[in-house]
């Protein structure tokens, strides 16, 4: 008989394992984001610090928020999803068209905009898989012909006067002052953090996400995993779409499209906290309002609206380098 | 003791290394001497600091102040100058080898660019030439313009240790024309033909004047090549061994420190259980159909030359490559022309591949994400995942399969390679399947975790996993098989059983098919 005698080890206790580093680099932009709101408080005791002003910022970034949301599930499954600030505005667009132009009842046209980002979800999904194309390349290519159809169904014109049930429900309803937007960007971003940490299709998300070689050969269906990720993609940002048309009233053909950066952005900011290392949905939610209220605290002190770009993109950099600098510079992993 | 190493004829000196990783000491105080023209083995199991070591000489990781580096006489200045020391004429094959697949040979051996005179202009015609001219003085023929994704690994090993040896020559290191050598852990993945190719090569650079260093944890490829051997156990040098007057045990004993013996199999005699897995008609498209048939709790060798339609056994049953015929698990038959791996897993068929990071798991999840995946539906309860069993039933596992360190929350990608083997075996154990598909369960893996690992299959198969291992690895064979099919052509052509299991009566097995048949 064999034996095999080594030297027994102790388990690593789990205080050990809480290491001061580790929370530091999770909370890191929760601190930061605090600074600045403290920051902005000092100078700007009356305005900024108002109920009124964090209310509106919450609210109207509910947009954004939700699409970030959007595509961090094709992100945690290794594809990028660059169409969906497109399928956002095609959404609010079906409601400028339907609702608005041809005056159908709101509820079955929100429906139809949610089905519509599906649809160009699951023609994403479709290039990918058969033709096997990256999709950076498909979702660039079906995004931009997307816009294409926006243009042409608006005749490049905003539509006004969507149905006032829509605006009420997104933005005139508030709850303790806030739109209720805000809340329907939290639920989804609950929603999206327990599919990701407590169900087994989460996990299968993460595991195609991150080999899809070994994902394959312990059973999971890549296709499938992929191909649902981008359909849940669109349908998201086709919701916020529908609370892009409710906060304004109406469906512009162009504005929404500036959304994309701001998401990604969000998305890879968001990588970098609560859960490092991994796409999360409240990282992306902290990251979206760390961001506004930047650029609103800018704003207010008289920055010009070229701010924005400045804000979004120098903080996405210096935020996602000063949290390697914690790491000690060793390689992002998110694939 | 005594922290410095002296030797006639060193070209290179490392006197009392000492590299610290937070607060652990990864080498303790390390000092090796290499001299001209020889090849010098540094051989330890996983964590032992030889590829720290090498590290260090690489410049990659910086030791603390008191290490001496001394190439041809030249103390060399800390931090260590990662190009210093290659011009000085160090040139490093690492595991991965480093070529870009989807290039061709001649571009991956212009990226060093070292001997380039004009950077502005390559002719590649001139550069194939002069390549092929240099791939013939070592008797070797590699197409320069072939893509390095369709070599054959030991050809791509070729590529790299010629672009190393083109790296010593193009260096001022010449003090003398020759350089040094290192190769880390070159061999793992190749086949045992191949390794003595690719030892001819070493040896034939070494007669143009060069040294070198071989890391590896092969004893056997040590005794072949190697003139002497640094042993290293938990950051320390153990003993400089003269491997010529050193026999096989002496050098294993001092790898380990204690005494480990190689695990010793009883050996299952055919009817003494029931045949549970049959195969039928099995083919993968190119070769003649066969069948066979597994006890309960069997082990199944199957093993052949490269080429010879063995290894992609494991493969098709599992449906992870496409293939025809049928399996039968104890009354369960499926067509494996449509089998997917879940319907494969569902009938409680499981497989460990043998590119343990690019198939198996998954490195840079932890432990605990990897080792649980089959079993999520376990640990659900009616609000989703229980994450706190999850982290216990990946501590109970670590603790079974002995996974060092144990802390199932590292990511797989930062254990040793035995390490993270055990973790993906007990994957696969956990849910205790019926028939398991091996492919090289053991490459890349110390002699002592080695041990462990054949012990668990025995465990399983004892308690009724059968085990199908595909492996060219003879001595892992004879250890854990009770039986071992030999191919040829894509078929099995010799049985061994029982008594008939050696290494030496398997090797011939392999030829011996294949002169038969060329014989035919």
């Amino acid at each position: 008989m064999t034996t095999i005698d080594m030297p027994i080890q102790k388990p690593v206790s789990a205080l050990s394992r809480f290491t001061l580093k580790t929370e530091a680099e999770r909370f890191a932009l929760v601190a930061a984001w605090l600074f600045l709101i403290i920051l902005f408080g000092i100078l700007m005791p009356d305005s900024f610090l108002s109920w009124r002003n964090f209310s509106t910022m919450f609210g109207s970034q509910a947009v954004l928020v939700v699409l970030t949301l959007g595509i961090i599930i094709p992100l945690t499954s290794g594809d990028f999803d660059l169409s969906g600030a497109s399928i956002l505005t095609m959404s609010s667009m079906v409601i400028g068209v339907f609702n608005a132009q041809m005056g159908w009842p709101i509820l079955p046209v929100l429906i139809m905009s949610l089905a519509v980002g599906a649809l160009i979800g699951a023609i994403n999904a479709f290039f990918v898989l058969y033709f096997r194309i990256h999709s950076l390349i498909v979702t660039l290519g079906v995004g931009t012909f997307v816009n294409g159809v926006i243009l042409w169904m608006s005749g490049s014109q905003t539509i006004s006067g969507v149905s006032m049930e829509l605006v009420s429900w997104v933005i005139m309803g508030r709850l303790w002052g806030i739109p209720l937007a805000f809340y329907y960007a939290l639920i989804l971003a609950a929603v999206i953090w327990y599919a990701f940490e407590f169900t087994i299709p989460g996990r299968k998300l993460l595991f195609v996400g991150r080999g899809r070689e070994v994902s394959r050969l312990n059973g999971i269906p890549v296709e499938r995993v992929r191909a649902t990720s981008f359909i849940l993609s669109g349908l998201i940002s086709a919701f916020a779409g529908i609370l892009y048309s409710g906060m304004t009233g109406s469906a512009d053909p162009l504005s929404g499209l500036n959304l994309l950066l701001p998401a990604f952005a969000a998305a890879f900011l968001g990588a970098t906290t609560i859960a490092p290392g991994r796409f999360n949905a409240f990282g992306a939610v902290i990251s979206v309002y760390f961001l506004v209220t930047g650029i609103t605290g800018l704003t207010m002190m008289g920055a010009h609206a070229y701010v924005q770009n400045l804000f979004y993109g120098g903080a996405l950099v210096i935020a996602v380098s000063l949290s390697q600098l914690v790491r000690n510079r060793q390689p992002q992993d998110f694939s | 003791m005594s922290n410095t190493a002296t030797t006639d004829n060193a070209v290179l000196v490392m006197n009392d290394i000492k590299m610290k990783f937070g607060s652990n000491y990864a080498l303790k105080g390390v000092s090796v001497a290499v001299r001209r023209g020889e090849v010098f083995g540094l051989l330890g199991q996983n964590g032992s600091g030889k590829s720290t070591l090498i590290k260090v000489l690489a410049g990659f990781h910086q030791p603390e102040e008191g290490s001496e580096v001394v190439l041809w006489g030249e103390k060399m200045a800390l931090p260590l100058d990662p190009m210093l020391i290659k011009k000085r004429g160090v040139a490093f094959v690492h595991q991965h080898l480093g070529l870009v697949p989807s290039l061709t040979v001649a571009e991956n051996m212009r990226v060093t660019s070292l001997g380039q005179k004009n950077p502005w202009f390559v002719s590649w015609r001139k550069e194939a030439e002069r390549l092929s001219a240099l791939f013939a003085e070592f008797n070797l023929d590699v197409d320069p313009l072939a893509t390095v994704a369709s070599l054959p690994p030991v050809e791509r090993a070729f590529v790299a240790i010629i672009r190393a040896f083109e790296d010593l020559r193009a260096s001022d290191a010449g003090y003398g024309g020759e350089g040094i050598l290192v190769l880390d852990e070159p061999t793992p993945f190749l086949p045992g033909e191949d390794v003595k190719r690719l030892f001819d090569l070493v040896r034939s650079i070494v007669k143009t004047g060069a040294s070198v260093i071989i890391v590896t944890h092969d004893i056997d490829e040590v005794r072949d090549i190697t003139d002497r051997v640094a042993v290293l156990r938990d950051g320390q040098l153990v003993e400089v061994l003269d491997t010529k007057a050193s026999s096989r045990q002496a050098i294993l004993d001092t790898i380990v420190g204690s005494r480990i013996d190689a695990f010793a199999k009883q050996r299952m005699a055919a009817g003494a259980a029931p045949v549970t897995i049959r195969v039928d008609n099995l083919t993968d498209g190119n070769t003649p159909p066969f069948s066979l048939s597994l006890q309960e709790g069997e082990i199944l060798g199957v093993t052949g030359l490269i080429g010879s339609g063995f290894a992609s056994v494991p493969y098709t049953l599992y449906g992870a490559r496409r293939g025809a015929g049928t399996l039968t698990v104890s009354d369960r038959k499926i067509d494996l022309s449509s089998i997917t791996p879940l319907m494969a897993q569902r009938m409680g068929v499981a497989l460990l591949p043998g590119d343990r990071l690019g198939a198996a798991g998954i490195g840079s999840l932890a432990v605990t994400d990897n080792i649980t995946l089959p079993i999520l539906d376990e640990l659900s309860h009616l609000a989703g995942l229980d994450r706190g069993a999850m982290v216990k039933e990946a501590g109970r596992l670590s603790t079974l399969h002995d996974v060092r360190p144990h802390n199932p929350a590292l990511a797989l990608g930062s254990l040793s390679g035995g390490n993270q083997q055990k973790v993906l075996l007990a994957k696969w154990l956990r849910i205790q399947p019926k028939l398991l598909l091996l492919d090289e369960p053991t490459q890349g893996v110390d002699f002592g975790a080695r041990q462990q690992i054949f012990k668990a299959l025995d465990d399983a198969a004892r308690a009724g996993t059968s085990i199908i291992c595909a492996s060219t690895d003879n001595e892992q064979l004879e250890q854990i098989c009770d039986r071992i099919l030999v191919f040829s052509r894509g078929r099995p052509v010799v049985e061994l059983k029982g008594q008939e299991i050696n290494r030496k009566a398997i090797t011939e097995a392999c030829f011996y098919s294949t002169d038969a048949e060329a014989a035919e």
